[in-house]
């Protein structure tokens, strides 16, 4: 165990991605089997026993510490397992030569303590772990283990050990349990793959490139199928049947996340007996009287605890298939993109379900019609729909579905993002590589002669530009809290950077009332006087247009 | 005995009538003893200072020879007698020189701390616990959360992440008196024989160090045109230099901290620090509460740090306690920032 915490601490503390996947490797190669089983386990949510409630750590840290000690710990420190796990009592002298347990131990007690036995467990590891150890414990134990490593990226680094893709992880994946013996034996070549049992596995979806517009001189428009690329969130619906005839249905995310259990309403759907073996690639939605709602409304149905009868009913979630990825144990993937759209049509024509459509077709013969049709969906077909369309999905005709983001086959083209002129307002240092950088951005406009922040943007600058604005900030901060410097801005005085974002929502979280949706700096605009920066009643408008664009970019200009 | 007797708290800092001198003083006065050359402790500009050798060497490293009218030196276990109070200097196992300072008078003993530390430390003498009527004691760790673990296995750490990351360049912020030569010393413990490189804020200390006798090794300082070259070294540097634009040259620098504050892994990040290295030169609650016991003093006045949680520790142990609240002393962070002006 305490290995496994040294390894979720440097994994919490370190920023690159590239980096975390040689720290989980590392850990991979040296720790055996079956507490690096184990470790996989914790870190992809596949380990499953009662958590224990913080109320019974609050328990036991009273019985050893003075109340007065432990209120002014836990108030410097700000986190209650990190507090306990510093303020443990070193145990007395005959415990210590007692092994620390391993994840294995602490997995296997858990498993098979029931309720009344768990606080003296507990104790007993907390005795014999070191600090690091102890808060890795806590954490787990209860549920709460955020350390920064998504589930792919686990995987990626088992995939690492032996060399292979982290799609063929996947693929066997939701057959395997903890500690995933025959997981590792393969992937070290001494064992044989273990077979996919899962009737309906998760298949590593296959992504698209964004378009440069550069690119259309090289593209035959002749070549590609156009779709509009959805406001919602990408899914996997997958039904299959079992070797005992038992049909299982699962909604997955297109990390690999189960959805099913959030998703009560499309789970009835994929569990009807005429739906059949299937794997389906769509975009999640919810649709009021058939017409798709934003993204703020969806949002309302993802990432909840529970969901309620009423909630279902009022934000009915809707599935829009643009793939099929397999069908009645037949893999479709290596057929074209052709063939594959028109077996998805006849499976949902068959179907005939009100949850479940086909993604239209967007015609076009050239790229000039299809930029004008990027730029008012509603003229081809769209209608009332235009608000939920991000722009414009291509897919080569001829493609077989590759997972991943191969090159040269599939293209997104999102519309022109809305654009407003703000004032830098505050800035933070960013972490790891860029922690002696001033790169989180905070800005404002005007509301009467005050600014107001809309929003946060760490992104969209080059590095050249990164270090111009990293000197314009040391050079005019008015005050510093702690990591953050407040500039000096006024009518008279401060830098207006131009924001691009794609959408904007109503917000209490925002002083200004409003949060904007994926906002990036398109421009600093070292010309412009922070006076003439835009006002928040632009901003407001925009929301009451039911955000409308500005007239097109012409393709060539 | 009273405390009071033999020490009073003016704005100046603790302050001896019958010697007439001030322990530590936060500005200039006439008559100084100091404990360790930390520059919260040791000033420039009083009259007369009265320090141990090395740390008189040490103030006037870094503030001239001329940092006061008049130096006499006192070495370990040495005592001295000013209108008829005994003083004498005792190894605080801080930095090297740090001493516990003893004044005795009729009345009884009283023994002020400075910094100290009671952990293993090659680069100074180990601290000595001295019995006393009364204990004045820093607190900087005064809370419990606050436990040091063994520095060696911290430096592990360290080289564990060296061995990951052999293209990396390993950033090491460490206050640059004290610190970075026991780092430096812990390195050459654990094996480390490649040269040691350090920003040139580290050099004098650390040279003084050597001529004491402490033996680090290679130690080479870092120009601008070494920093690209140096993947895969450990690199020293001031605590303030870490995020400062000094630090961008160095190849994907991995940025660690030798801090007691790195415990906590809020402190840890909100200074950016990918690799905190839990290394203090201050006693941790365990230590803290063990010495304050051990010393036998039925009155403890809490100088700086957390004040309030050792307070109120000592009152559930029956004992005679204040919070001093003096103002200027603190971690070492304000010396750093200090020195990156200088
Ligand atoms: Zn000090
Ligand atoms: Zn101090």
């Amino acid at each position: 165990m305490n290995r496994f915490a040294q390894l979720l601490d440097s994994l919490a503390y370190e920023p690159s991605r590239n980096n975390k996947l040689r720290l989980l490797a590392d850990y991979f190669r040296v720790t055996p089997d079956p507490e690096r089983g184990f470790a996989l386990a914790a870190m992809t949510g596949a380990l499953s026993f009662a958590h224990a409630k913080a109320s019974l750590i609050r328990a036991l840290i009273a019985e050893r510490t003075d109340p007065v000690l432990f209120a002014m710990s836990y108030d410097y420190v700000g986190d209650l397992s990190e507090t306990v796990a510093l303020l443990w009592p070193a145990p007395q002298t005959e415990r210590r030569n007692i092994a620390a347990p391993s994840l294995s131990d602490v997995v296997h007690g858990l498993q098979q303590a029931d309720k009344k036995e768990l606080p003296q467990l507990l104790a007993s590891w907390l005795d014999d772990l070191d600090e690091t150890g102890r808060w890795a414990l806590l954490k787990l134990i209860t549920g709460a283990l955020r350390i920064g490593v998504s589930q792919r990226l686990a995987k990626t680094a088992v995939a690492a050990l032996g060399g292979k893709e982290p799609n063929e992880i996947e693929e066997v994946w939701h057959g395997l349990v903890p500690p995933y013996l025959d997981l590792f034996a393969w992937v070290e070549g001494r064992e044989d793959r273990p077979k996919a049992l899962d009737p309906a596995p998760f298949r590593t979806p296959m992504l698209a490139h964004a378009l440069d517009e550069a690119d259309f001189d090289k593209l035959d428009p002749a070549d590609f199928s156009a779709e509009w690329k959805w406001d919602g969130i990408r899914v996997q619906a997958c039904v299959g049947t079992d070797e005992e005839g038992r049909r299982v249905a699962r909604l997955y995310s297109r990390t690999g996340e189960d959805l099913s259990k959030s998703f009560p309403d499309l789970m009835e759907m994929l569990c009807e007996p005429h739906f059949g073996d299937a794997t389906i690639d769509g975009e999640l939605l919810v649709l009021i009287e058939r017409q798709v709602q934003s993204f703020s409304t969806l949002q309302q149905r993802l990432n909840r605890k529970s969901v309620s009868p009423k909630l279902v009913m009022q934000y009915p979630a809707h599935i829009r298939a643009y793939d099929l990825l397999a069908e009645d144990g037949e893999d479709l993937r290596e057929l074209s993109f052709v063939d594959r759209r028109a077996r998805l049509e006849s499976f949902i024509t068959r179907l005939g379900h009100p949850r479940l459509d086909l993604s239209p077709d967007v015609p076009f013969d050239s790229w000039e019609a299809l930029a004008q049709a990027r730029h008012d969906p509603a003229s081809v077909g769209a209608q009332d729909e235009t608000e939920a369309i991000e722009g414009i999905m291509l897919k080569r005709r001829d493609s077989i579905y590759v997972p991943g983001r191969p090159k040269g086959l599939w293209f997104k083209w999102k519309r022109d993002p809305f654009n407003v002129d703000a004032v830098l307002m505050y800035a933070q240092r960013g972490h790891g590589r860029r922690s002696s950088f001033y790169s989180d951005f905070t800005f404002g406009v005007w509301k009467g002669a005050e600014l107001v922040p809309v929003g946060k943007a760490y992104f969209g600058f080059t590095d050249a530009e990164l270090k111009e604005l990293d000197k314009y900030i040391r050079n005019h901060t008015r005050n510093r809290f702690g990591p953050v410097r407040e500039l000096d801005f006024s009518t008279e005085q401060g830098l207006v950077l131009e924001i691009a974002f794609e959408g904007l929502a109503r917000s209490t979280r925002h002083k200004s009332g409003l949060a904007m949706r994926f906002p990036r700096i398109s421009r600093i605009r070292w010309d412009k006087p922070a006076r003439d920066a835009d006002l928040i009643s632009t901003l407001e408008g925009l929301l009451e247009q039911g955000l409308r664009r500005s007239p097109p970019k012409g393709l060539g200009d | 005995m009273a405390l009071s007797d033999l020490l009073t708290l003016t704005p100046a800092g603790l302050y001896c009538a019958a010697a007439d001198v001030y322990l530590d003083p936060v500005r200039s006065v006439p008559r100084a003893l100091i404990t360790h050359g930390h520059s919260d402790h040791a000033r420039a500009g009083h009259g007369a200072v009265l320090a141990t050798r090395e740390t008189l060497a040490i103030m006037g490293l870094r503030y001239g020879a001329k940092f006061c009218e008049q130096q006499q030196a006192l070495a370990y276990g040495e005592s001295i007698t000013l209108n008829g109070i005994e003083v004498s200097f005792h190894p605080a196992g801080h930095v090297l020189g740090s001493a516990q300072i003893r004044l005795r008078g009729p009345s009884g003993s009283v023994v002020v701390s400075g910094d100290y530390k009671r952990a293993f430390d090659p680069t100074c003498a180990p601290f000595e616990l001295v019995r006393c009527d009364a204990f004045v004691t820093e607190a900087t760790f005064g809370l419990p959360v606050f436990r040091h673990p063994d520095a060696a296995g911290e430096v592990a750490k360290l080289l564990r992440s060296c061995a990951v990351f052999p293209e990396r360049a390993h950033l090491v912020g460490a206050y640059s008196l004290g610190k970075a030569q026991r780092v430096m010393k812990l390195l050459r413990l654990a094996g480390w024989d490649r040269p040691i490189w350090i920003h040139g804020a580290l050099e004098k200390i650390t040279q003084f160090y050597q001529d004491e006798g402490i033996d680090l090794g290679d130690i080479r300082k870092v120009s601008a045109t070494d920093r690209a070259k140096l993947a895969g070294e450990i690199i020293l540097c001031p605590p303030g230099q870490l995020a400062d634009l000094w630090s961008r040259k160095f190849p994907d620098p991995v940025t660690a901290f030798a801090s007691g504050w790195m415990r906590v892994r809020a402190r840890a990040r909100q200074r950016g620090v990918e690799l905190p290295l839990v290394i203090s030169d201050h006693v941790d609650w365990d230590d803290l509460c063990a010495t304050i016991r051990e010393t036998g003093a039925s009155e403890i006045w809490v100088t700086h740090g957390a004040e309030e949680a050792i307070v109120h520790w000592c009152e559930t142990q029956g004992l005679d306690a204040r919070p001093l609240n003096i103002l200027g002393y603190g971690d070492e962070d304000a010396e750093t920032v200090a020195e990156d002006a200088a």
